[in-house]
């Protein structure tokens, strides 16, 4: 079994739909002979052919509303936009019919569809090319947006999202799409969407995070450790909808919660899972639960790009607050 | 350097058709389908239909049984010619005026009913599984459209998926980028632009300064056309050929159908306020229905007892769909939640079972009182 990075591990969750479904199809900006801008797509069109894997015009708009059409027919559709930050125009194809085809058709047409984008940021990349905007995805009802923060999940949850049956926002964190690798069996097996992974168990505080945040946040959880500081890690991974459970039980074993997400503080997911832990698990909490977050300014370009991403060090900082509680 | 200087790399040309002129009179050569009466008697029953459909539509808005609903009137032709050219196994994208397309297709005339009614399964269709229901987020279904066609073109389906939309919806960007993918793919559609003069109150000339709205089309690099959109056997005629390209691989149409929205937006709007009913009186003199019914009068002897059998099948058929419509329940609220995934998430069931509880409480409440 060979060791991947995210990106390849995203490349073989494409090749292995496309393998085993003729209804898989990919589509995007510079996707086709050139793999795409981040390689996601690299062979796939040589291996399966311009009628399944094939570079639209530059149109954000037409690549969502085509993967809606597409959908609708029962294909398996696959769109790529090239980054998070040109994933706007898609949005009124997301809220006004992806997420409620089904709904508004009663069941009789479903939209079966994935949009891909890679998100974060912390690669030193141009203007508008770094942004964490899931929430506004994780905002509309009937929608599901999947994170991944591993090979092993990249693949598992990208098998997952292309074989549901209703709409799937994928955001990969592109700061780590070649930072580790993983052995990755290329069984066809989707992991689990909807849960929460456990990306460590410990005792006296419970970190939530997802996407590249991973990695800051299980620096911290390590280094904690040497101080004797026991932490529980939760990769949420699927933002929406939201496994609560798993963080309220964690929860209610460790009496304190430290949310760490790279997006924007106000109305960022972390202030669902604030309110959630609010009205459901604030009895088990032994102090106020912290965000570790981006700020609420704009992205800035990347000569300041890591003093806006939460850092370790303010992680071990939010950890060590809630631990000067009682 | 001056023009005539310059070498000409390109020419375009946009050419209209009208068959049938005002007077009813044929000023074309006849389509082989319009040498049928049959044919003919069809889609003028047809565009009765929609209109007692409307006419009824209003009044049941306007005495409060009905939400707003926007009215066809005066575009019955565009509408009936392009539901009777398409097949049924076609997928048509309509928005809110195709009244006239849906019902040949398999749409129930209680199904629109209960849209307008606030109903969302006046979007079920059970009897058109291939149609989108209506779109109201003007122009986004053109995209939509180009990914159905990629689909049946991806599997070699002689099939066609057709688009219709207002003069106003030229201006959006994803109408352009519809069309264009339509023409860099050579997709299997057909758009039909309802050229109606109008976008609430917005006239075509401050929409755009471009001649014509089918020369939006050259930019995309496809045929587009004009049609007399008040002339139904040109428009099933046009639409036919358009068809018939999709179908056999050789690509997608623009169609401008020019017509005119005789009334308000909606019932919502009130059209006083920014045109003179002069003009819109000038405008009956184009009625499409009129039009088929003096050539049909004069060349199929469509009769006066024939007209009120129509008119009173229509209405019958209309007051069947209206009963239909108020006697049928509001659904329970909590189908709010039903299809809004395949399967109901974990996170949602407690709003459910809070929405459900509510709705029970309610219904023993009114029973009480
Ligand atoms: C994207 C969008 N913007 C605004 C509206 C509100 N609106 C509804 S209909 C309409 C005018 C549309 O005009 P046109 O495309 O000519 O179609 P018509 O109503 O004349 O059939 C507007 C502005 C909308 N539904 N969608
Ligand atoms: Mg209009």
């Amino acid at each position: 079994m060979a060791e991947i990075t995210i990106i390849e591990a995203v490349n073989l969750a494409m090749a292995r739909a496309l393998e085993n479904s003729p209804d898989v199809i990919i589509f995007g900006e510079d996707v086709g002979l050139n793999g795409g801008v981040f390689r996601a797509t690299d062979g796939l069109q040589q291996r399966y052919g311009t009628d399944r894997v094939l570079d639209t015009p530059l149109a954000e708009t037409l690549i969502a509303g085509m993967a809606i059409g597409m959908a609708s027919q029962g294909l398996r559709p696959v769109a790529e936009i090239q980054f998070m930050g040109f994933i706007y125009p898609t949005i009124e194809q997301m809220i006004c019919h992806a997420t409620r085809l089904r709904n508004r058709s009663r069941g009789r047409i479903t939209c079966p569809m994935v949009l891909r984008a890679p998100y974060g940021g912390g690669i030193h990349a141009p203007e508008h090319h770094s942004e964490s905007t899931e929430a506004i995805f994780a905002h509309m009802p009937g929608l599901r947006v999947v994170i991944p923060s591993s090979p092993l999940r990249a693949y598992g949850l990208l098998l997952a999202a292309i074989q549901d049956p209703d709409p799937v926002v994928f955001l990969e964190p592109k700061r780590i799409y070649r930072m580790m690798k993983q052995e990755v069996a290329d069984d066809g097996e989707a992991l689990p969407l909807d849960v929460c992974f456990q990306l460590r168990d410990g005792t006296d505080v419970t970190l939530v995070t997802w996407g590249a945040m991973t990695h800051e946040t299980l620096q911290a959880a390590d280094q904690l450790e040497a101080e004797g500081v026991s932490c529980d890690v939760i990769d949420v991974a699927t933002i929406k909808p939201l496994d609560m459970e798993t963080i309220l039980n964690s929860v209610a074993r460790t009496g304190r919660c430290v949310i760490v997400h790279e997006a924007a503080r106000t109305c960022g997911v972390g202030a669902e899972i604030a309110a959630q832990l609010a009205e459901h698990g604030l009895l088990s909490l032994f102090a106020p639960v912290q965000r570790v977050t981006g700020y609420d300014t704009i992205m800035p370009m990347f000569k300041l790009e890591n003093d806006y991403m939460p850092s370790t060090d303010r992680i071990i900082a939010a950890v060590k607050k809630t631990l000067e509680e009682a | 350097m001056t023009n005539e200087e310059k070498k000409c790399v390109a020419q375009f040309e946009i050419h209209y058709t009208q068959l049938l002129n005002q007077q009813g009179e044929l000023v074309g050569p006849l389509p082989e389908f319009a040498a049928s009466a049959e044919a003919l008697i069809a889609l003028y029953r047809t565009m009765v239909q929609t209109r007692t459909f409307d006419t009824k539509a209003i009044a049941l808005q306007r005495t409060g049984k009905m939400g707003t609903y926007s009215s066809s009137l005066g575009q019955e032709a565009v509408s009936v010619g392009i539901g009777s050219a398409m097949r049924f196994e076609d997928v048509l994208l309509p928005t809110y005026r195709e009244y006239g397309a849906q019902f040949q297709r398999g749409v129930a005339m209680s199904e629109i009913l209960r849209y307008w009614g606030g109903d969302e399964r006046g979007m079920a269709y059970q009897h058109q599984p291939h149609d989108m229901p209506i779109t109201v987020p003007i122009a986004t279904h053109v995209p939509q459209c180009a990914g159905i066609a990629y689909a049946m073109k991806l599997r070699n389906e002689p099939r066609v998926a057709v688009s219709v939309l207002g003069d106003g919806a030229t201006s959006k960007g994803d109408f352009y980028e519809g069309i264009n993918v339509a023409g860099a793919w050579q997709l299997p559609m057909v758009v039909v632009v309802t050229n109606n003069q109008w976008a609430i109150s917005v006239p075509r000339d401050v929409q755009t300064h471009a001649q014509t709205l089918a020369q939006k089309a050259i930019a995309a690099g496809i045929p587009g056309e004009q049609v007399d959109g008040n002339d139904v056997i040109a428009m099933r005629h046009v639409m036919l050929n358009a068809l018939e390209r999709a179908r056999s691989g050789a690509g997608p149409t623009l169609i401008e159908a020019i017509t005119y929205r005789m009334h308000d937006h909606t019932t919502a709007d009130d059209a006083s306020r920014y045109r003179e009913q002069t003009v819109v009186d000038e405008h009956k003199l184009l009625d499409p229905i009129e039009r088929l019914k003096k050539y049909i009068t004069a060349h199929h002897n469509w009769d006066e007892t024939q007209e009120n059998e129509l008119h009173e099948t229509c209405a019958a058929e209309v007051e069947a769909a209206v009963s239909s419509y108020l006697e049928t329940p509001p659904a329970p609220p909590e189908t709010m939640f039903d299809h809004l995934y395949e399967t109901l998430p974990d996170a949602l069931q407690s709003q459910r079972d809070e929405v459900e509880r509510l709705g029970k409480q309610k219904q023993g409440g009114d029973d009480n009182g």
